[in-house]
């Protein structure tokens, strides 16, 4: 099967993707970060700016 | 130490971003979490050296991908096959990443030399502009542009995504991909 990459790749140069490729691939590159994004901040970084603030009650979130 | 509120709101409301990153850049959760945790660090000893009403959020990235780079760097002499070595830690630690369905994009994602990996990660998924993204790699913005394009190029062809539009599993996945996208 050829592909827009397979003819363009003789040239040395990146092929021009199809609009609807890059779409595709922007969503899953972001469903894939996003993922982490929503996790939130854990405990262990809130955690460490109260120990280097010396205060560890402090509660401010 | 005393911390100033809006810089400790700021590090800590960048902390997703900057672990989505670092997990991108070295497939590993636990590493990541180092790399991050080792960036607030630096970042906090070196607050004064951020110019106020600049972007923190790139400053943070900034500090997180140099050292990222100059732990590679170290590990690569360290690790015979420096480009193989992240696939397969994806590889034998798919666990690691919580949700199976992104495991194969990872692997392709794995396969990017790392300037392409980090330029599109930066432009695709953390948002930034071509400039600010020169900016945090330290490079002019049409390498940027041209690093974000082999990257995606390349992908392309690891995930057998072509311009008829197929794309390899089925309508469910697609369905699951096409949330809030574009």
């Amino acid at each position: 099967m050829q592909t827009a990459v397979d003819r363009n790749k003789r040239d040395g140069k990146p092929a021009k993707l199809g609009r609807e490729v890059q779409a595709r691939l922007g969503q899953q590159l972001r469903a894939m970060y996003d993922d982490v994004v929503n996790q939130g901040v854990p405990d262990r970084f809130a955690d460490l700016l109260n120990r280097l603030e010396g205060s560890p009650n402090k509660d401010k979130h | 130490m005393p911390m100033d509120e809006s810089v400790r709101k700021a590090v800590l409301g960048a902390v997703p971003s900057l672990r989505a990153f670092a997990i991108s850049l070295c497939g590993n959760v636990d590493r990541a979490d180092d790399l991050v945790q080792e960036t607030m660090l630096r970042a906090l000893a070196n607050i004064d050296s951020f110019q106020p009403g600049t972007n923190m959020a790139a400053w943070l990235f900034t500090i997180l991908r140099n050292h990222f780079r100059s732990e590679y760097r170290k590990r690569r002499r360290e690790v015979e096959d420096a480009d193989g070595h992240y696939a397969d830690t994806l590889k034998t630690q798919p666990e690691q990443h919580g949700h199976i369905e992104f495991r194969e994009f990872r692997e392709a994602l794995g396969h990017l030399p790392a300037d392409q990996r980090e330029a599109l990660i930066l432009v695709g998924a953390s948002g930034f502009s071509y400039e600010e993204a020169a900016h945090i790699c330290g490079c002019a913005v049409g390498t940027i542009k041209s690093r974000v394009n082999r990257a995606r190029t390349r992908l392309a062809e690891l995930l057998s995504i072509d311009n008829a539009g197929e794309f390899g599993p089925d309508e469910q996945t697609r369905a699951v991909l096409g949330r809030g996208g574009e």
